[in-house]
């Protein structure tokens, strides 16, 4: 039984196919990134895994057990959290509340609560905004904001979606640092990026998709080396 | 520790009024006033804070009624039980009613809220056998002094205010906010965001039914077009909450107070002030204003709705600061 | 049988009357988003600016050419005063934009009542109560020329919105507000001027109900509601989804009238409204894909 699994997804748009047949299988512990150009599908699949959309086929597996058909609240009280491409701060709230609101799904009380928040506000670098309204934060705090909150909700399976985009060389090298951090502390992750240098640096294996549609996996390596892959892509932004 | 005085200040003063004041005429402002601190805070937890805009909290207040009302004329009841009942029974409306329409986001959920309000003002105007139809629901009243409706309003009111401020700070008062601010957010956080939708719908069903039913025992009179009503009822309700602040917990209380002394300036022509005025100097064209000021107050609170949008969208307490930069000139430094 | 015919037939010929004030909804929700809660009230003033130029003599019919315009630049003025700044403020709650135009709705009937009293007012015309007979059945003269005129401007709103630049400009600005700029279009200039088509549109409806109908100030209301009704009946930003959402609620009104009582005929529509939201969120609209 592996530890997470997508088999055969599939899910239509009207007549457009998004996703058309992708299967994958995650072990506990791994970084397992997800590529493909604009369009391909990968954050519809996510979609599908943290039960935003419901699949025209197929299945996602979480430990043995069948969660495509569940509510997205369920999903997360399941141990799986996720960031959005498109950030969702809560605006009119302080990067605090943000967080301690997440912290509500593990605890009840608002001490607990605010103590939770601070533990993962520490672990992710933000002490210092964590007064600030979130509509305030900048591009890079945003994103992070996106990354305590979820962790805040003790995931034990990571989804990051294009955490990296609009981060500047040296907040960039502070989220591969964090993602690696959040990682060594026990949480598998599955990651969508667009920036190359970031997923071939670290993730242990890459699922590549096209239209929807597997077209390689396998390490950062091999898959960088992939025929299919290279035409996708055209040889774009390999550091 | 200033801030936290200034309720208790004002809670002592409108407490001790009718000790002093024995004009029922300003009594029966103030019990209006203090009906609708509650109604306004039920209407800001649902629209200011979990950011549903509801048009139809009429329905709530006339389920309320009603329940008062009907509990006299069909089983011969106080209606004072209506007070226990009414928040209830308007939740056993809400719930449905939430249910289709949280069914949709935004301004489509508002004109659900609408319509759905007015499904029951002319179900209960046809359902003549049940609720009196148009001729409406007439009782004695219980007491003939006002005191005792002030303080009964001023219980519920304090008692609605102290239970927001618990829920504001509870668990479900960061996930209502957080459902106002990203509802995708909010699920993926683990909050079932159509469970904490119902619930703070609920919470304001319970307490403007309970208004409605405060509303029967103390006019003594209900009609489907009074209480079901659109404009004074839901729309005020709105008004209220919106003049004061939503998302604050003292605006509403502020703007029920603006609001009835409003509507009540134009209803009365500034109190009876221009045909004074109009009597001492013997003017006509003075109490020809008057006259035009009463039948003008809806027009005045048309125009008060369009200006308060335009200038002070946060309401008074939410646009203080810009509020004491422009009108007393003093500079908070931002 | 004749019951039923004459009954499908006066559903019939409100409807396009009906379609025609869905119109001016639909394209302004369609195109802005904008949910116009005083829609009905713009119909009013038309009725009283019709009542107005036929006591001084001129036919309804001609009053269109005078309503029209100036609802025209009432909506256009309220677009840009009105609507248009609170797109920039940065509020707690969107629905301002909803409370705004019940405001306004609440100052154009209140204005109204105070420069002509509550008192019902009637327009008598020789075609008032003309009716013309097929067999049993009897067909108002008026409601005939109105379903006539309501018709071809739907028709020809139509045929605007698809064969011209500014109808196209319209439609573009209704897809994609951003996109639209990006390609040329002066999306604040378009939606000031929908806003304007708009209103001048359900004047004309006024313009052609006021012959058949009572005129007095609260009469916006229940308007409102039923423009609504067939904006999403028939999908918004749909011009045939207004002429079938008009003539539903046309039929199912005059259906309920007939057979289940005169009191019953708003409670349909409002039936019919929270219905159509609950199962067909997109309207007739979704169905045809027009």
């Amino acid at each position: 039984m592996a530890y997470f699994q997508v088999d055969r997804l599939v899910k239509y748009f009207g007549g457009l196919a998004a996703v058309n047949g992708v299967s994958f299988e995650v072990g506990q512990g791994e970084i397992f990134g997800l590529i493909g150009p604009n369009g391909s599908g990968k954050t519809t699949t996510f979609n599908m895994i943290s039960g935003y959309h419901r699949p025209t086929s197929g299945r996602v597996l979480f430990q043995g057990r069948e969660i495509h058909r569940l509510p997205t609240h369920r999903i997360c009280h399941l141990g799986i959290g996720r960031t959005f491409q498109v950030v969702k701060p809560l605006g009119r709230m302080t990067v605090l509340d943000n967080v301690i609101a997440a912290a509500y799904s593990r605890v009840n009380t608002h001490h607990k609560a605010r103590e939770e928040a601070l533990k993962a506000i520490e672990f992710c670098g933000l002490m210092p905004v964590r007064d600030v309204l979130a509509k305030a934060l900048p591009i890079a705090g945003r994103k992070r904001l996106e990354i305590t909150r979820a962790m805040a909700t003790r995931p034990e399976l990571l989804l990051l979606d294009e955490t990296a985009a609009g981060l500047n060389p040296s907040e960039l090298v502070e989220a591969i640092d964090l993602i690696r951090k959040i990682r060594a502390g026990g949480t598998t992750i599955i990651i969508i990026e667009h920036i190359m240098h970031v997923i071939m640096t670290i993730s242990d294996r890459i699922h590549a998709i096209n239209f929807g549609q597997t077209i390689a996996e396998g390490t950062p390596k091999e898959v960088a080396a992939n025929q299919a892959v290279i035409e996708a892509y055209l040889g774009t932004d390999y550091a | 520790m200033k801030k936290k005085l200034i309720p208790l200040a004002v809670l002592a003063v409108v407490a001790g009024l009718p000790l002093v004041m024995r004009d029922n005429y300003y009594l029966h402002l103030m019990i209006l006033f203090l009906m609708w601190v509650v109604i306004g805070s039920a209407w800001n937890l649902i629209a200011g804070y979990t950011g549903q805009v509801s048009f139809g909290d009429a329905a709530f207040f006339g389920c309320g009624a009603y329940t008062a009302g009907l509990l006299a004329t069909h089983l011969g009841v106080s209606t004072w039980w209506g007070l226990a009942l009414g928040g209830f029974t308007a939740i056993a409306v809400g719930l449905p009613f939430g249910w289709i329409c949280f069914r949709m986001r935004g301004a489509y959920f508002a004109l659900a809220t609408l319509a759905l309000n007015e499904v029951l003002r002319h179900g209960a105007t046809i359902a003549e056998s049940f609720t009196g139809g148009m001729v409406g629901i007439l009782i004695m009243p219980s007491f003939t002094s006002k005191a005792p409706y002030y303080y009964i309003a001023l219980a519920m009111a304090v008692a609605s205010l102290a239970s927001l401020q618990l829920v504001v700070r509870s668990k479900p008062g960061y996930y209502f906010v957080s459902i106002r601010e990203d509802q995708d957010a909010a699920e993926s956080l683990g909050i079932n965001t159509h469970f904490y939708k119902m619930l703070s719908l609920a919470y304001a069903a319970f307490w403007t039914g309970m208004a409605g039913a405060l509303y029967m025992n103390y006019m003594g009179f209900i009609d489907p077009h009074v209480v079901f009503n659109l404009h004074d009822i839901s729309i005020m309700a709105i008004l209220v909450g919106i003049v004061g602040g939503v998302g604050t917990v003292y605006g509403p209380a502020v703007g029920a107070f603006v609001m009835v002394a409003i509507q009540e300036m134009f209803r009365s022509g500034f109190f009876g002030l221009f045909k004074w005025l109009g009597a001492v100097s013997g003017s006509d064209s003075l109490v020809r204003v008057a006259a035009v000021l009463t039948q003008a107050h809806v027009l005045g609170f048309g125009i008060l709705v369009v200006v308060v949008i335009l200038f002070l969208p946060n309401g008074i307490v939410g646009d203080w600061p810009k509020i004491r930069k422009r009108v007393f000139r003093l500079d908070v430094g931002a | 049988m004749d019951v039923f015919l004459q009954t499908l037939v006066a559903g019939i010929l409100k409807g396009g009357l009906y379609a025609l004030i869905g119109i001016g909804m639909t394209l302004i929700m369609g195109v802005m988003g904008i949910i116009n809660l005083a829609h009905g009230q713009l119909m009013m003033l038309a009725m009283y600016v019709t009542f107005v130029l036929n006591t001084m003599g001129v036919d309804p019919y001609f009053s269109l050419f005078v309503a029209m315009p100036l609802l025209f630049m009432l909506g256009v003025a309220i677009q840009k005063f009105l609507l248009n700044p609170l797109l920039k403020t940065e509020t707690i709650l969107p629905e301002n934009q909803v409370l705004m135009t019940v405001g306004i709705g609440m100052v154009l009937t209140e204005v109204v009542r105070f420069a002509f009293s509550s008192d019902y007012k009637y327009i008598t015309t020789t075609y008032s109560n003309e009716t013309f007979f097929l067999g049993n059945i009897s067909f108002s003269m008026a409601l005939m020329i109105a379903f006539g005129i309501a018709i071809a401007f739907t028709v020809a709103m139509f045929f605007f919105l698809v064969k011209t630049d500014l109808g196209r400009s319209i439609r573009a600005t209704a897809q994609d507000k951003d996109a639209a700029t990006l390609m040329g279009v002066n999306t604040g200039r378009i939606t000031v001027i929908t806003f304007g088509l708009g209103s001048g549109l359900v004047a004309a409806a006024g313009c052609l109900l006021a012959p058949v109908y009572y005129i007095f100030p609260d009469l916006g209301g229940p308007f409102t509601a039923k423009a609504f009704i067939i904006t999403i009946l028939g999908g918004l930003g749909s011009t045939v989804g207004a002429i079938f959402g008009g003539v539903t609620l046309g039929l199912a009104e005059s259906m309920g009238a007939t057979y289940l009582g005169m009191e019953y005929e708003d409670i349909i529509g409002l039936t019919i409204f929270v219905l159509v939201l609950l199962f067909l969120p997109g309207g007739f609209k979704r169905l045809t894909k027009i």
